[in-house]
């Protein structure tokens, strides 16, 4: 037949085309919307045209740059792949991305779909793309008046997983929260980790200033015990009475370093090499390699890799792990040679002369991520902090007392501006670390002052709901050389209170 | 003069931002040249009340709050005399509930401390939403942030103030919390006390007034960036809500 999904594709294209014409955006996740309301199965009939494999990544951080790191690769290998860009990962996003990669008559041209996938939507979304394999970044705490705790995200992507029972499972063996998915599921699951303690300054266990998920064994219940911690409760871990553990990775990032402005590593191979070529096939039912077994010959990954970000290891170990699970890693370390980080939705700019960075932070560990990268740069900077509470960014922002902002103290950073609609809570969060700051209701004048008198090394620091108009905002800087002239020739009122020792003055 | 926060279990009851309480009780004692000593208690690990002026009961998922429960049965005796002598205690939703007789969750049935003459029950719709409460033992109103699950009924119990915005105890968006003794317990996260300088202060006194007895005052601190943080919230919601 096909009618249907012919007539919603059409449908959804016009819509996009609309509202582009109309000038009304970028068409976000709206012609998805449209193409459900014409045909309801539309997701999984495009879904079953896919040739090759689906892919779908979940987890707290990490989703959108794992998602385009797999089409990168596979692209680079001439794999048509469809995917849901810009990380529009509820079910109408996908649907957009699925209806958007397909052609006039209804038909989808593709060899891989990689698709990031919310929480929320992964019970149905799963149910209807019948992913090959799931890969797991990590589970960190989030948005909690949206998601609710760690645990009932757990319990939502345990339900999504009995869904497809043969989907390999990708995961993150550092992570005692989701490694637990693994327990008692009878999927083929591949496990990643990074081998051995590389941050010699990752807080110990006796503090209340960074918190940590999951100290507790999720088989018995008994608090766990670890030997080392990468960050938040990512580390090597043991429950000290069942006998429940980090799993030998089967891929592993190992030589660590930290290097000038990067870490470098490589990517090792140990379990697929012991359960054979297919990597899979033998490792039913969360199988770990017990102690004796040594890995093979090393596989994995040619070359050296090097990224910005600690947890960027993580999201190329992740997505090797993926592709190597659905033997499809072919020209991987070749492939990641010319991958930009940037994120599509971070980014450096040019103003002013100095050098500004846009970063986004939507959640504790995301932030804390932030400021570890700030302390590895010994350059004096300035810091602009954007937090807002719109649904995006979520309604509560407590999160921002789970984040340890001491790190800020022994950075040498010349000033911080505060902005955004909960600007307030950002400032009094500040004040109790005894900092120093000032208020901007105008981030746009602010941002172009810290860039023309500041220390010309700028970071923006943004949550969600900020970040496209902030990303706006920099490129119009970035652009706008005559603006630049102009602002420089007279004073310009940069909307800044003022604030002395941590005092509130307006 | 000095105080002792004991923070208990950290690393199970530690939600929504709950070190911001501990750091604002510490803070507002530091600020006016008073000691301020934070102890952390694990789990199983044993806590001296003779040596604690204030303790903090946070919150935790479902299963934490299990966990932290059956560490709190060991002590229970201890705290239960610790708050019938006066002690200070702030608990925020699942420590809230924990002093109860019962929580009744999705799947089990989560006995309580029974400190608190009170009961919780799980329902399905959460409860989520910023929460603005007028209450007679303070001046100014107090913010905060609701995520619960948990139905609480308190019976005769005092509540700690009367639901202008969000829900509260129950769907019905009456009451809020419970003030018993020197026992503030609350689903107000936000964190709670950062942003109520009053309701931190109110702790402080009381802790200080125990242990040194009348002479304890406090000497009131610039909180004008407190009162525009909890003004934004206040504001937003515009004019009192009439309750029938």
């Amino acid at each position: 037949m096909g009618v249907r999904r012919r007539l919603a594709v059409f449908c959804a294209k016009l819509t996009d085309r609309l509202i582009r014409r109309l000038k009304m955006g970028n068409g976000g996740s709206f012609p998805g919307y449209v193409a459900r309301l014409v045909d309801p199965q539309i997701l999984s009939r495009l879904a079953d045209m896919v040739r090759e494999k689906v892919i779908v990544v979940v987890g707290t951080n990490g989703k959108t740059t794992t998602t385009s790191i797999l089409c990168h690769v596979l692209e680079a290998e001439g794999k048509k792949v469809v995917t849901n860009r810009m990380g529009a990962n509820m079910l109408n996003g996908i649907v957009t991305g699925f209806v958007l990669a397909a052609d006039k008559s209804g038909n989808l041209d593709a060899d891989y779909a990689c698709i990031e996938v919310d929480e929320f939507a992964s019970g149905y979304v799963f149910s209807r793309l019948k992913p090959h394999c799931v890969v797991f970044t990590n589970l960190f705490r989030d948005q909690l008046d949206r998601f609710g705790e760690v645990d009932a995200v757990l319990d939502r992507l345990k339900e999504a997983v009995m869904l497809v029972p043969d989907a390999a499972l990708v995961l993150n063996g550092d992570d005692a929260v989701s490694y637990s998915l693994s327990y008692g599921c009878g999927n083929p699951v591949v496990s990643y980790g990074i081998g051995k303690e590389f941050l010699r300054d990752a807080p110990g266990d006796n503090t209340w200033e960074s918190v940590r998920e999951s100290a507790f064994c999720r088989l018995c219940g008994e608090p766990l015990e670890y030997d080392y911690y990468h960050y938040g409760q990512l580390g090597g871990w043991h429950c000290p009475k069942c006998g429940a553990r980090r799993p030998r990775p089967d891929y592993s990032a190992e030589d660590v370093e930290r290097g000038k402005g990067e870490f470098t590593f490589r990517v090792v191979s140990c379990g697929a090499e012991n359960a054979g070529r297919k990597g899979l096939g033998m490792k039913k039912r969360g199988r770990r390699l017990s102690e004796g077994e040594k890995p093979g010959a090393l596989g994995g990954a040619g070359g050296v890799f090097g990224v910005k970000f600690a947890y960027d290891i993580y999201n190329v170990l992740s997505a090797y792990a993926a592709l190597a699970a659905m033997d499809a890693v072919w020209g991987f370390g070749e492939a990641m040679k010319n991958y930009h980080y940037g994120n599509r939705r971070e980014s450096m700019f040019v103003i002013g002369g100095g050098q500004v960075q846009l970063h986004l932070a939507k959640n504790p560990m995301g932030f804390q991520q932030k400021l570890s990268y700030l302390q590895q740069d010994p350059r004096p900077k300035d810091v602009v902090i954007q937090i807002n509470d719109t649904e995006l960014d979520g309604q509560d922002v407590s999160w921002l007392w789970d984040v340890d902002f001491q790190t800020l103290r022994d950075v040498s950073v010349g000033r911080i501006v505060v902005g955004g609609t909960r600007r307030y809570d950002m400032g009094l969060r500040l004040k109790y670390e005894g900092l120093l700051w000032d208020f901007t209701s105008d981030l746009q004048k602010t941002v172009l002052r810290l860039a023309q008198e500041g220390t010309g090394n700028l970071y923006v620091i943004v949550n969600y709901s900020g970040l496209y108009r902030m990303n706006h905002i920099l490129k119009g800087l970035e652009n706008s050389g005559k603006l630049r002239k102009e602002a420089r020739g007279h004073e310009v009122d940069c909307g800044v209170f003022i604030s002395k020792s941590a005092q509130f003055v307006r | 003069m000095k105080l002792t926060v004991g923070y208990l279990y950290p690393n199970l009851l530690n939600l929504y931002g709950d070190t911001g309480n501990v750091k604002c009780l510490q803070k507002r004692l530091q600020w006016r040249g008073m000691e301020g000593e934070v102890c952390l208690f694990s789990g199983g690990s044993a806590i001296d009340f003779q040596k604690v002026d204030i303790v903090l009961l946070g919150g935790g998922s479902d299963r934490e709050q299990e966990i932290a429960c059956r560490y709190l049965k060991g002590i229970g005796g201890r705290l239960r005399d610790f708050i019938e002598s006066g002690g200070v205690l702030l608990a925020v939703c699942g420590g809230y509930q924990l002093l109860g007789n019962y929580y009744r969750t999705q799947n089990t049935m989560i006995e309580g401390l029974g400190i608190l003459d009170i009961y919780t029950e799980w329902k399905p719709e959460r409860l989520a939403g910023d929460v603005i409460l007028d209450s007679a033992a303070f001046g100014s109103p107090v913010v905060g942030f609701e995520n619960h699950s948990g139905r609480t009924y308190i019976g005769n119990h005092t509540p700690f103030g009367r639901v202008r915005q969000g829900h509260g105890n129950t769907d019905r968006g009456e009451w809020e919390g419970v003030l018993y003794k020197n026992v503030v317990a609350t689903y107000l996260h936000g964190p709670l006390l950062p942003k109520n300088p009053e309701v931190c202060d109110y702790l402080l006194e009381r802790a200080l007034k125990r242990k040194y007895g009348n002479g304890a005052k406090l000497e009131p601190l610039p909180d004008e960036l407190e009162h525009a943080a909890s003004q934004y919230i206040v504001k937003r919601y515009g004019k009192e809500r009439r309750l029938g």
